[in-house]
């Protein structure tokens, strides 16, 4: 069960995180129609943070619910990957990471979908759905970064460079997991190639590859992002909102 | 969309705007269903026209003669109506990020969202006017045209979030509505979208408070300090008393404006005393009460010398706001760029394989 509650949790700060990053964005997007469309990602992973969390939460039987675990709980137990803790930085790095988030995440809800435990099954039915969306709209972006202007491309790149490494710790094999994150990553290079061709872009060589969020080690971003997103909460122990 | 999860309290707010605005568009339905004159007559003038269809409370289309001033008129409101809502996302963004529940963070995260969406509908109305968009959005950010003054405010709590829904949309609402049976159709059409939506949000932030007023001693502390910053600016929202309103008259005959500015103060007055006192919560004016002479509340003014400095752009957050929006505007410019050239290829390539 508790293997079952980890990787539930991860999931649900994966989720989580992306969102409160994505949030950032409102009011300061590029467009008008990119403040809506940042505004809605983030919304569909918070929803989906919503579901894994309360899920998680029951597993582990504690009497914690989605709002215990997302704000009551220190940097060193927070589960997510590293990737969606990072900082936003311009457009293009925000447009990476969602794009390598999508094109993970995709494929994952996608065999969630299928897999025993029925909870989590829905929840990826429902999930990989706007997760088709996010990847379309990030490769989308990516493609028109790459292959727009010469400053374009050069962040677009960068931005790139900048985030691979925090891939690969997003398919880290889990043999005992529901779905092992290391089967997806076939489909994951696959996507990610193509549309990088498309933009083009260089994949960047494999080499670096920072890791440690699943056990709780995470960048010196996340207590920072925490502080912020759990003020309110912790100033006023106990109270209904 | 997620979080909008609950229901909303039986006693809450809204109910009565939102029959007056499902009103307004049975009569835009019936109007269009009366079919209007096919045109001006070959001997008619058509200025004769124009007042002809306004007397019948028919609705001006973009393809319609109008006069000039009608035009300029529409186009400086809408347009800063538009603003406003582009504005109006920083002070309620401030709170996202901290939101005391998740379930609080998607209610803001959507209606933030909402926001984005009323501007642009709001600026797809004033195209209608020919005028462009990138203009209008020039002119903002140039400092040329106003948003609305009370997003000069700024959010220092929680609470805030709750009083701007409560007061901020609830006063935009009372002002919306007779829009919604405004002579200019798409102004109308779009105004009756807005007015639905702004009725839910002014549910959602009546219900933080209650929520609040109903909580911790600290929350109803902070409950009661929003509301105690936010109902004077509130009121001054319907702008100068009528005595020194300067477009008011003639948007009246045009049909634009329905009621006054005071009208419109006093009736949003009457609708907040009952609500605050469900709510549990005090309006700061110790001179509130009823006139049963007038059938109306008696109510302090606002501070129209503070409403005046404000709008001059001497507010708390003018400089914030404009900064704020300003910037989003440059650092997105590679990005708009990048856009207008990936979409040229495209159009290129698609050339050459045709």
């Amino acid at each position: 069960m508790s293997e079952l509650f980890d990787f539930t949790l991860g999931l649900g700060d994966d989720a989580l995180i992306a969102a409160q990053r994505l949030g950032e964005w409102t009011s300061r997007a590029p467009e008008m129609e990119e403040d809506i469309a940042l505004a809605n990602i983030a919304l569909d992973q918070l929803g989906a943070a919503r579901l894994l969390l309360t899920y998680a939460g029951e597993l582990e039987g504690a009497g914690r619910d989605e709002d215990a675990l997302a704000y009551l709980r220190g940097d060193r137990e927070f589960r997510n990957c590293l990737l969606v803790e990072l900082p936003n930085g311009d457009f293009g790095v925000t447009m990476a990471k969602l794009f390598l988030l999508a094109g993970y995440q995709l494929p994952l809800y996608t065999a969630l979908s299928g897999c025993a435990d029925e909870r989590l099954a829905a929840i990826g039915a429902k999930a990989r759905k706007e997760s088709a969306y996010h990847l379309d709209h990030a490769s989308l972006w990516v493609k028109r970064l790459g292959d727009g202007t010469e400053e374009s491309h050069r962040r677009m790149q960068d931005a790139v460079d900048q985030v691979w490494p925090y891939t690969h710790e997003l398919f880290t094999a889990d043999p005992a997991a529901p779905v092992d994150p290391a089967t997806l990553r076939a489909d994951f290079d696959a996507v990610v190639s193509a549309v990088l061709d498309e933009a083009t872009l260089t994949r960047p060589a494999d080499g670096w590859a920072p890791g440690g969020g699943r056990d709780g080690v995470h960048t010196e971003h996340l207590s920072y992002l925490l502080a912020e997103m759990q003020v309110l909460h912790r100033a006023h122990p106990g109270a209904r909102w | 969309m997620y979080g909008n999860d609950f229901a909303p309290p039986e006693d809450g707010p809204g109910g009565g705007l939102l029959g007056e605005v499902e009103a307004a568009e049975a009569a835009l339905r019936e109007a269009a269903a009366r079919a209007r004159r096919g045109g001006p007559a070959p001997d008619e003038d058509f200025a004769a026209y124009f007042t002809d269809v306004i007397d019948a409370d028919q609705k001006i289309e973009p393809r319609d003669w109008m006069p000039e001033a009608y035009r300029k008129t529409l186009i400086r409101q809408i347009a800063q109506h538009a603003h406003s809502e582009i504005i109006g996302m920083q002070p309620e963004g401030n709170w996202i990020s901290r939101a005391p529940s998740l379930k609080r963070k998607a209610i803001l995260l959507a209606k933030v969202q909402d926001e984005a969406g009323h501007g642009l509908y709001l600026y797809a109305a004033a195209e209608t006017l020919g005028v462009s968009r990138d203009e209008l959005v020039e002119l903002l950010i140039d400092g040329r045209q106003k948003y609305s003054s009370i997003f000069n405010y700024p959010t220092l709590t929680w609470a805030d979030v709750g009083a701007i829904g409560w007061l901020v949309d609830g006063a935009a609402i009372v002002n919306q509505v007779p829009l919604c049976r405004c002579s200019y159709g798409p102004y109308a059409r779009a105004m009756i979208r807005v007015c639905k939506e702004e009725s839910f949000h002014q549910r959602q932030g009546y219900e933080i408070l209650h929520t609040m007023a109903h909580g911790t001693p600290d929350q109803k502390a902070m409950a009661q300090d929003a509301v105690d910053r936010w109902w004077y600016p509130s009121l001054a929202m319907f702008g100068p008393p009528d005595g020194d309103s300067t477009h008011s008259a003639q948007s009246m005959a045009w049909k634009i404006k329905r009621f006054s500015n005071d009208e419109l103060r006093q009736r949003f007055v009457d609708m907040c005393v009952q609500q605050a006192e469900i709510l549990g919560l005090t309006i700061p004016d110790p001179d509130l009460r009823w006139n049963e002479q007038r059938q109306a509340h008696d109510y302090t003014q606002p501070d129209y010398d503070e409403l005046m400095q404000v709008i001059k752009g001497n507010g708390p957050c003018n400089r914030q706001r404009m900064e704020h929006r300003r910037r989003a505007h440059s650092d997105g410019a590679w990005v708009r760029e990048a856009a207008s050239a990936y979409a040229a290829k495209q159009r290129n390539k698609e050339k050459v394989a045709a």
